[in-house]
């Protein structure tokens, strides 16, 4: 085991890779002689070079295109969008194209394709580089959605999205790029489609995503001192949805706090709420709260920028309620 | 008769064979045969076919919303085409593409496309595939006017232009981005004019002549062969027929039904039979006997496609997540 920060831990896992399969590769913005804009692709340009670590120019829709004919033609590329914020402009190629491919060529045709995305807030860099658009993703059929939030998650999540033959958006909550833990030194894979538990409890399940799963695990640590034990659960995974844990979860402790930076409306919470209410509504000793982000754009001062996303404090206050 | 064995009736019976399947589906259209969507090809099929004619089976297209042609030009096979436009289980996609989403990869047609302009990012990585992959595939990206003014049409031949992939990319300008003339929709008249601003070369020429197609195509697929990046190659077309079938009088809304007549008299096919005629020694004996044969394919494809069974309705489910493949 080694200590190591998430960055490091997805770099380590693109190069493993990378080195693994030849038909890896690396493509987008800044990715090549800068390292990446994080940071996650550092040293792979001198490692292997500018045609498997390519810097593009500035067109999200090329880069993700780029990455499905490849993909489509037997490679197994890695794109990096910037920021979360721009996966809006390469959406045609990720939901009309990468998602349907194989569906609408009647299953003969498989899109072995990774695009990362570094979202959330945390870094005062306002409403157009700031957002969780994960629901956006989540909707879609075709599509798998992966959102760690430890290094040894990132690690072994990113490996599996890169061996996946279909196509895998991979967020990157970026407060937690700094993050250090723990982190085999042997090869391994976390399965897509798994939730975690991430601390075990009676009376009361969170669930958590990116950057929130640090934040509920605060609040279950300040909610222990005043008797309450909360289950902590991370999907990990947001498309497919690990439900059997979460309803598990549920089942044993009778309530649900959702806990997430997106923002409320039509959020990921509303998936997860409508789903655990019909299957474990029996089971319920509360109604399932959201604990979510404000639905407003992300504002640039960090006071305010702290004030539309959910807090440790918040969640104390809000879990308390329940009982 | 391949291309190979004999270049002049591989261009004949495969303009021909796309004509013919068009004009099938005018039929079983209106008869309420096949569902949903059916945008035709005839009066271009000279430019899939020259096209075509420049690749190897190993090489990529993509192709579009009206992509018949392109599908037959590379090889596809009729039956399973024309059973994919009933909806069937015997089509190429099960019945769950229908005739927009066409694709055969085993003779690398990556697929029609439902989106203008969708194809264009796909191609250009083919082509960056192929280049990783030492491969020397070409691919061939064909698109119409009105998906040049895509932001997918800029940033794709910007990123092939910096990276000198192998992609040629073929604008079937046929004149109309639906109902909107080109003189409506963009304010020059030869979209090859837009390869400078990428560095690259663009060519103009009739796309009605399957002959300067293939050699103008055939000269870019060289070059993108030895290295030396991508092409526009600009046909000038016509589309016969309105924008869908379900277009009230082929257009007769935006367009003059006089001008589709005078496109008629520049039909692809009847030019090419004359050149056969003229320079090859064919008559109008041979035409009638090549048009009989390929008619019966036609004919039998819709057999197929008509006796086949429907999909049975777990398929739905299906294939949302690659299971392995299924041919």
């Amino acid at each position: 085991m080694a200590q190591m920060k998430l960055v490091e831990a997805l770099n380590s896992a693109l190069r493993e890779e990378m080195e693994r399969d030849e038909r890896v590769f690396v493509l987008g913005e800044d990715v090549g002689l800068y390292g990446g804009i994080f940071g996650v692709t550092q040293g792979l340009y001198k490692q292997f070079g500018p045609e498997r670590v390519i810097d593009t120019p500035i067109s999200e829709a090329a880069i993700a295109g780029a990455a499905v004919g490849a993909a489509v033609t037997g490679m197994r590329p890695v794109a990096e969008i910037m920021f979360i914020d721009f996966i809006t402009i390469a959406m045609d190629q990720l939901v009309n194209q990468a998602a349907k491919m194989c569906y609408m060529f009647g299953g003969n045709v498989s899109v072995p394709m990774v695009i990362r995305v570094p979202a959330g807030t945390g870094r005062s860099a306002a409403a157009q580089h700031s957002q969780s658009l994960e629901a956006w993703l989540m909707h879609i059929p075709g599509l798998k959605v992966v959102c760690p939030s430890t290094p040894y998650d990132a690690k072994g999540l990113l490996k599996s999205a890169i061996r996946d033959d279909n196509p895998v958006v991979f967020i990157e909550n970026k407060i937690t790029y700094n993050l250090s833990g723990e982190v085999p030194d042997e090869d391994y894979t976390i399965p897509i489609g798994k939730a975690d538990i991430k601390r075990e409890g009676q009376d009361v399940t969170l669930l958590a995503t990116g950057n929130m799963v640090h934040y509920s695990l605060k609040a279950a640590d300040e909610l222990q001192q005043e008797g309450i034990s909360c289950e902590v659960i991370d999907p990990r995974t947001l498309r497919p949805i690990d439900y059997e844990t979460i309803i598990n979860s549920v089942v044993k402790t009778s309530r649900l706090a959702i806990v997430q930076e997106a923002c409320r409306t039509a959020g990921p919470g509303c998936e997860f709420a409508a789903t655990v209410q019909e299957r474990a509504f029996d089971y319920l000793d509360a109604p399932i709260i959201q604990i979510a982000g404000m639905d407003v754009p992300i504002p640039f001062n960090p006071k305010l920028e702290k004030t539309v996303v959910p807090s440790v404090e918040q969640i104390v206050r809000e879990v308390k309620a329940l009982f | 008769m391949s291309k190979k064995e004999n270049l002049n009736q591989w261009f004949y019976e495969t303009m021909l064979k796309i004509r013919l399947f068009e004009e099938k589906i005018i039929d079983v259209y209106a008869r309420g045969l096949m569902p949903g969507l059916a945008h035709l090809y005839i009066g271009e099929e000279a430019v899939a076919t020259g096209a075509c004619a420049t690749l190897e089976p190993s090489d990529y297209i993509t192709s579009t919303h009206r992509g018949h042609g392109h599908c037959i030009a590379k090889g596809g096979d009729l039956n399973k085409m024309m059973a994919e436009l009933f909806g069937k289980k015997t089509g190429y996609c099960r019945g769950k593409g229908g005739s927009m989403h066409i694709a055969d990869t085993s003779i690398g047609i990556l697929g029609a496309n439902g989106v203008v302009g969708g194809g264009i990012p796909i191609a250009t990585g083919a082509a960056l595939s192929s280049k990783l992959r030492k491969s020397n595939q070409v691919t061939i990206c064909f698109f119409g006017d009105a998906a040049s003014n895509q932001g997918s049409f800029h940033e794709s031949i910007n990123f092939a232009s910096v990276h000198k992939l192998p992609v040629i990319y073929v604008v079937e300008n046929n004149q109309f981005g639906i109902s909107v003339h080109q003189s409506r929709h963009q304010n020059i008249q030869d979209i090859a004019d837009r390869a400078v601003a990428y560095g690259i070369e663009g060519k103009v020429i009739d796309g009605n002549d399957v002959l300067a197609v293939k050699d103008a195509v055939g000269q870019a697929v060289a070059k993108a062969r030895s290295g030396e990046g991508p092409s526009i190659i600009e046909c000038k077309t016509y589309r016969w027929r309105g924008h869908h079938e379900g277009d009230p009088n082929q257009g007769a809304r935006y367009r003059d039904p006089k001008e589709i007549d005078d496109w008629k008299k520049k039909c692809p096919i009847a030019r090419f039979e004359k050149y056969l005629k003229s320079e090859h020694g064919y008559t109008d004996e041979t035409f009638k006997a090549t048009r009989a044969k390929i008619q019966q394919l036609i004919e039998d494809a819709v057999e197929f496609a008509r006796s086949s069974p429907e999909p049975d309705l777990e398929v739905a489910l299906q294939d949302v997540y690659y299971e392995g493949g299924r041919n």
